[in-house]
C-alpha cells in the first residue's frame, strides 16, 4: 500500500468521511464550492478511494482541496454515509505536514489564516476580537463598526457588554491564568507546531 | 403529515434540559454582536427565572481554526475538554454553547470520541498533562436557539407584540436562516433534522409570524471559514449570500432571522456591500432587509429596548420593522453611550438607506 494512503488512513476524519463512493455526485449537486469554484468534491472522492499515490500527491500540491467551505452540506446528503469535508480536513492536514500547501496559492493563504486566527487565539483566546478587526482589512464591515470601534467602551456598558473588562461578559479580557491553561494545550497537542510547520514552509517557499 | 412522516419528525425531536444551563459564549458574537449574547441572559433570568452560569474563565472553542485546518483535531477536542472541565468545576452538567460552530464542534467532538474511544483516552491524558485538568460530558448539550424554542410558548404568554404588521393585521413574513452546523453534520442534533428544522419557524409561528419558504432557503450563507478570512476570497460568502437574497427577495420579507453569529453577521453586512458596490438593495425603498438573531427577535416581543438589545449594531437598519410591528422606541437613543451621552451617527452608506 502506497505511503500518502497510509498516512491518510491514520486520520479518523478520513476514516469517517470515506466509506464506499458510488461516485453518484449527490455531493458535487448540493455543495456551495461547487457552484462558484472549478470544484467538485465528487472527483475528490473517486481520487483517494482509487488510492493512486501520484494523483493523490498532486491534489496535495493544488489549490483544489482548498476551496471547500466546510460547511458540510455534503455529509447530510451523501447516499453511502461519506463526508466529503471530512476528507478534505485530512487531506489538508497531510498537505501541511508534508510542506506541500506551499505550493499552491490557496495553500499558501494558510499562513495569514495562521496570522490572523491562530496568533488572535494565542493573544487573547479568542478567535476573533474587536481591537484586530480593522475596516481596511475588513471593509465590508461598513461605518457602523468604525463607530462601534470608536466608542467600544461606552457602547458595551449600555448594552451590558464587558469589554475588556475582568470578570465575566462579552469582550471581557481574559485572565492569565486561563491563557496559559490555552497556550498549554496548544503546546501539548499540535496546534503551535502546525504554527511553526506553517510559518516554516512558507518561509522556505519564499527564499 | 403522512405516518411516515411523523415517525421521521420523531426522530428529530431531542431532549433540551429544563434548568441549570452553562453558557458557553461564542467569539463572534460577542464582539459582532455583543448585546445578543447578554439578551439571551436577560430573558432565561428575567423572563423565564432561569439558572444560567456565565463563567468568565472559558476561551474559543477553536471552531474557526479547526475548520480552516491551522489547528489538529487533538487540540480541538482537548479544547473542548477543557470546557467541560470548567463545567464540571462550577457543578453544571447541561452545556449550551450560543455559537451555531461551536455547536457543531462539541458535537463532532463527541461524536469522534464515541466511534473511536482511544481517542477520548487520549483527550483525557492530553487535558491532564497540559493543566493538571480532569473532565466529564455533559449530560445535555444543545444550541442557545433550542433553549428560546423550548421555551416559546412561555415567551408568547408574556408578549408584549406579536409578529404582526399593525397596519395590515397581516402576519410579518420572516426567512429562517439555519447556521449549517447546527444540523447538517448530525441530523438527529437538531430540533426537525437537516432538511426541516424547527427550530426557528417554531419560534415564528408561536409568536404570530409566517415563514417564507424560498428555493435557496437552506443554501449556506457562505462563511466557509478560509473563505472568508483570506481578503481575496471574500468573493465566495458574497456570492452565496448574494444567491440566498436574490432566491428570497420575490417573497419580499418582512425581515430574516438566524440562529448562526457568523450568518447574522454576513447576511447584515453583504447587503450593505452589495448595495455599495453594485447598487443593489433587497428591502423596500433602498433599504435592506433587517436580519436579527433569535434573541433579539424574542426580546423585541417582550418588549425590550432595542438599543439595550444593541440593535443599533447591525448595519441594515431596523427601524422599518420596529415600525410595523408598532414597537415603541426613542428613534434619539440610538446613538448614547454607558452615560446616556450622545455619540454622533455613523457616517451613512452612500447607497444603502439606514
Ligand atoms: S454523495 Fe457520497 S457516494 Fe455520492 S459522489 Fe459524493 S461522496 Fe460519493
Ligand atoms: S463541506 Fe466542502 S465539499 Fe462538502 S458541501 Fe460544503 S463546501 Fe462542498
Amino acid at each position: 500500500m502506497s505511503k500518502i494512503i497510509d498516512e491518510l488512513k491514520q486520520d479518523l476524519r478520513f476514516i469517517e468521511g470515506l466509506k464506499a463512493c458510488i461516485s453518484c455526485g449527490v455531493c458535487t449537486a448540493v455543495c456551495p464550492a461547487a457552484q462558484f469554484y472549478q470544484y467538485s468534491p465528487r472527483d475528490i472522492m473517486l481520487t483517494v478511494q482509487q488510492g493512486d499515490e501520484e494523483k493523490i500527491d498532486q491534489l496535495l500540491k493544488s489549490d483544489t482541496i482548498w476551496y471547500c467551505g466546510e460547511c458540510l452540506s455534503c455529509k447530510t446528503r451523501c447516499p453511502r454515509g461519506n463526508t466529503p469535508g471530512y476528507v478534505i480536513q485530512a487531506l489538508r492536514q497531510l498537505s501541511q505536514q508534508r510542506g506541500l500547501f506551499a505550493q499552491s496559492r490557496l495553500g499558501r493563504q494558510q499562513l495569514e489564516v495562521k496570522r490572523i486566527i491562530g496568533d488572535t487565539m494565542l493573544k487573547r483566546g479568542y478567535c476573533v476580537y474587536v481591537d484586530d478587526v480593522e475596516t481596511d482589512y475588513h471593509p465590508e464591515q461598513g461605518p457602523v463598526w468604525d463607530w462601534f470601534r470608536k466608542h467600544t467602551a461606552t457602547i458595551s456598558r449600555r448594552i451590558g457588554a464587558n469589554y475588556d473588562g475582568e470578570g465575566s461578559g462579552s469582550m471581557r479580557r481574559i485572565a492569565e491564568e486561563d491563557m496559559a491553561e490555552l497556550r498549554a494545550i496548544f503546546e501539548e497537542t499540535g496546534a503551535m507546531e502546525r504554527f511553526e510547520t506553517i510559518e516554516k514552509w512558507i518561509a522556505n517557499e519564499q527564499e | 403529515m403522512n405516518k411516515n412522516n411523523n415517525r421521521k419528525w420523531q426522530d428529530y425531536q431531542k431532549e433540551i434540559a429544563e434548568d441549570d444551563y452553562y453558557y458557553a459564549r461564542s467569539c463572534i458574537r460577542q464582539n459582532f454582536f455583543p448585546g445578543s449574547e447578554e439578551t439571551f441572559l436577560r430573558i432565561l433570568r428575567e423572563v423565564l427565572g432561569k439558572n444560567v452560569y456565565d463563567d468568565p474563565h472559558q476561551t474559543t472553542c477553536t471552531g474557526i481554526a479547526y475548520h480552516s485546518g491551522i489547528v489538529p483535531i487533538e487540540t480541538t477536542m482537548t479544547v473542548v475538554a477543557r470546557q467541560y472541565s470548567l463545567m464540571n468545576d462550577a457543578g453544571y452538567r447541561n452545556f449550551i454553547p450560543s455559537c451555531v460552530t461551536s455547536f457543531g464542534i462539541y458535537t463532532e467532538m463527541e461524536d469522534a470520541w464515541k466511534h473511536f474511544p482511544e481517542t477520548l483516552d487520549n483527550t483525557r491524558k492530553q487535558l491532564h498533562s497540559s493543566t493538571g485538568r480532569e473532565f466529564e460530558q455533559p449530560e445535555n448539550l444543545v444550541h442557545t436557539s433550542d433553549i428560546i424554542y423550548k421555551f416559546r410558548n412561555e415567551i408568547a404568554a408574556k408578549a408584549k407584540y406579536r409578529l404582526i404588521n399593525k397596519e395590515t393585521g397581516e402576519p410579518l413574513k420572516v426567512v429562517d436562516h439555519v447556521g449549517c452546523h447546527y444540523a447538517k453534520i448530525f441530523p438527529s442534533k437538531g430540533v426537525g433534522g437537516a432538511e426541516f428544522p424547527k427550530v426557528l419557524t417554531g419560534m415564528i409561528e408561536a409568536w404570530g409570524g409566517e415563514v417564507v419558504d424560498y428555493p435557496e432557503r437552506r443554501h449556506c450563507c457562505g462563511f466557509g471559514f478560509r473563505n472568508y478570512i483570506v481578503k481575496e476570497n471574500r468573493a465566495y460568502p458574497l456570492s452565496n449570500s448574494k444567491l440566498k437574497f436574490d432566491s428570497m427577495k420575490p417573497y419580499q420579507p418582512d425581515f430574516i432571522v438566524t440562529n448562526c453569529p457568523g450568518c447574522t453577521f454576513f447576511l447584515d453586512r453583504w447587503q450593505y456591500v452589495l448595495a455599495e458596490a453594485e447598487g443593489i438593495t433587497y428591502g423596500e425603498n433602498g433599504y435592506g432587509i433587517p436580519v436579527l438573531t433569535y434573541e433579539e427577535m424574542a426580546g423585541l416581543i417582550l418588549g425590550l429596548d432595542p438599543w439595550e438589545m444593541g440593535m443599533q449594531l447591525h448595519q441594515v437598519s431596523v427601524e422599518s420593522l420596529l415600525d410595523k410591528i408598532g414597537i415603541e422606541y426613542d428613534p434619539h437613543a440610538k446613538y448614547l453611550g454607558g452615560k446616556m451621552e450622545y455619540l454622533g451617527a455613523p457616517k451613512e452608506p452612500k447607497v444603502l438607506k439606514v
